[in-house]
């Protein structure tokens, strides 16, 4: 693998597309959110995600991770009768008032999910979609698009010579760097993780690992993760939530050798389910 | 009584070797029955070479010759002292029947799957459209030929014969069966089918595919039109071919709606518009119908028959095999699904 050539690529075309880009922090107050017949799954949560960095969030299964992740682009909107309450501030705008537009705020808050979801069509025009649903018709500016989104996700190599394949025939690791790919063809500012790596092989891990770590520069980033090393590895800031609740929330490095809270401290030494 | 769990009884494990057995049966059985049809569906056809001319008196020249011979005189003349009419004409109108019907069910089958599996909340409405569909696919069709022409005949047709046509009333023009009303009723007919298949296919998406598009920023309009439905595609398609199959096996609500024995004029010409959707129109169906009760080819009969019977089945295998290819196209661009 041409490492030194995919980098210098990568760093090419972040200088071309990210310039001068500074990503939003997000800010959440007073988060709270049920699901219809299951009572509340995230409860006051407050949190200063920094902008330009990557943010773990850990905890056991059913703790509300994902829930949480889904409230910053609004995709629990699509769920009947969840209910939510606070704000969460994406730069200046509180996204969760009613006013706001859903669909441009989920084309600036992008989203990867725990299972690749590659859509029955193209490798193409997977990648092509986003731009295609945000008006971009010109083929010349859908080639260049396409093509910068597969070398930052590192998949152009793989994949350049069978374009307009199925991209269900890719393997799931390859499916995900597209999914990720797809995503980035939006340009949003922030991209939310949910478990990127969990059905992944170890090599494909590894790869959407440098990926993140390639790509905290220009978004602002937040992980969902079961992996405790991965979060260490690839995180600037960890969360750590138990029971719907924020319990912990500081710099990585803090989290993993000196938690504050004895909960957390059970959980990342393996001592809690 | 005890029962150790995770240790199966002789008595079990007897019924399950005779259940075996049976199913081994029953599967040779059936490999026999087809070879048996596509047999006997061979043997007609042969037959149809022999029989029929001999009645005609051109018994002269080989098998291939008097069954191109035959072809011919049944294709294109008709015979008023036998009293059956060309073939060819009949062919054709019910191609064009049938195209007409896919046109219209395919678009409103979807249309109805895509309420109901992405629009539709689980209401008692929904559950009664359900129910309703599912009951539709149980009505006698000839019943489906009575509300034809009840509903789109004299109801839809007498309004549309007011409005647009007063000056030629009394002589109705789409007041009377034609081909728009029965490839309508056909198409009511094979709805059901169609909506099913469809609603299954976008049923059988995951909630991941309709997410990932949604986090790119689409609508639910976008994400039906661009996503969901290329890639329920095939399912669609399936539900098609089974409408043609259902629909070409039809002849009795065809009666009441607009196909007749002997229609002066095709049903589609090459001067603008192209077709006729008022006129009445021939149908392989009913000819086969109308030779085994009315015609006067005597010996011949059988034959004659069978010889319609070919070509009908023909068609439809043709119709199918379009369908069928451009499935496959679908399937191949996008690859089916993966294990999931
Ligand atoms: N669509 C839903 N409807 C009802 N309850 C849900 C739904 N999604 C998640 N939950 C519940 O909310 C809680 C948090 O779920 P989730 O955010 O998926 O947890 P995590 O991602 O941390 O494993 C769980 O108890 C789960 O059962
Ligand atoms: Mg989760």
């Amino acid at each position: 693998m041409p490492y030194m050539q995919r980098d210098a690529l990568i760093q090419a075309s972040q200088f071309q597309s990210t310039a001068a880009r500074t990503p939003p922090g997000l800010v959440v107050q007073q988060l709270s959110l049920s699901y219809p017949g299951n009572g509340s799954a995230l409860v006051d949560i407050n949190l200063d995600i920094p902008a330009g960095a990557v943010t773990a969030v850990i905890g056991p299964s059913g703790c509300g991770k994902s829930t949480l992740l889904r409230c910053f682009n609004r995709m629990n909107d699509t769920i009947e009768g969840c209910r939510y309450s606070g704000a969460i501030y994406v730069g200046d705008n509180n996204v969760l008032a009613a006013a706001t537009d859903v669909t441009a705020l989920r084309r600036r808050v992008g989203m990867v999910f725990q299972r690749p979801n590659p859509f029955a069509k193209s490798i193409y025009d997977n990648v092509a979609y986003g731009p295609r649903i945000g008006g971009i018709r010109r083929k010349r500016d859908l080639d260049e698009i396409v093509e910068r989104a597969l070398r930052d996700v590192a998949l152009w190599d793989e994949v350049s010579d069978r374009l307009h394949t199925g991209a269900l025939r890719l393997s799931l690791g390859q499916q995900q760097r597209l999914v990720l790919a797809r995503t980035i063809a939006i340009e949003p500012e922030v991209l939310l993780l949910d478990e990127p790596a969990s059905s992944l092989d170890p090599i494909s891990t590894l790869k959407i690992e440098e990926l993140i770590y390639e790509l905290k520069h220009t978004y602002t980033i937040i992980i969902v993760t079961h992996n405790m090393q991965q979060a260490a590895r690839v995180s600037d800031w960890t969360a750590f939530m138990n029971g719907g609740k924020l319990v912990e929330f500081d710099e990585t490095d803090r989290i993993f050798t000196n938690p504050v809270e004895r909960a957390t401290e059970d959980y990342i030494t393996g001592r809690y389910g | 009584m005890i029962m150790a769990t995770g240790q199966s009884l002789p008595g079990q494990r007897r019924w399950q070797r005779v259940l075996g057995t049976l199913m081994i049966w029953l599967t040779a059985a059936m490999v026999t029955l087809s070879v048996l049809t596509a047999g006997a569906f061979l043997g007609l056809l042969l037959w149809f070479a022999g029989s029929w001319l001999t009645a005609e008196g051109m018994a002269s020249g080989g098998v291939l010759v008097r069954f191109w011979g035959n072809l011919q005189q049944l294709l294109f003349q008709p015979s008023a002292s036998l009293g059956i009419e060309a073939m060819l004409p009949a062919i054709i109108g019910t191609v064009i029947m049938i195209i007409l019907m896919t046109v219209i069910v395919a678009p409103l089958g979807v249309l109805v799957a895509v309420y109901l599996s992405e629009y539709a909340k689980n209401t008692w409405y929904t559950e009664l459209l359900r129910i309703a569909i599912q009951n539709l696919a149980g009505v006698p069709s000839v019943i489906f030929g009575v509300f034809g022409l009840g509903f789109f005949v004299y109801a839809v047709g007498g309004e549309i014969d007011g409005w647009f046509y007063a000056e030629t009333l009394p002589r109705p023009t789409f007041g009377t069966p034609g081909l728009l009303w029965a490839s309508l009723t056909l198409a009511l007919l094979t709805l059901p089918v169609v909506i099913v298949a469809s609603e299954e296919g976008l049923a059988r998406l995951p909630t991941s595919m309709r997410e990932g598009s949604y986090a790119l920023g689409a609508t639910r309009f976008e994400t039906i039109i661009r996503v969901l439905l290329p890639a329920a595609g095939s399912s669609v398609l399936t539900g098609v071919i089974l409408a043609i199959a259902r629909a070409a096996g039809e002849v009795a609500p065809l009666m009441l709606v607009g196909v007749v024995k002997y229609a002066p004029t095709l049903p589609v010409s090459l001067q603008a518009p192209f077709i006729a959707f008022e006129q009445k129109f021939m149908h392989l169906g009913f000819f086969i119908y109308d030779v085994a009760a009315h015609a006067n080819v005597g010996e011949g009969r059988l034959g004659l028959i069978c010889a319609a019977a070919v070509l009908l089945v023909g068609l439809v295998m043709l119709l199918n095999l379009t369908a069928v290819l451009l499935r496959k196209r679908l399937r191949d661009r996008y690859q089916a699904l993966s294990e999931e």
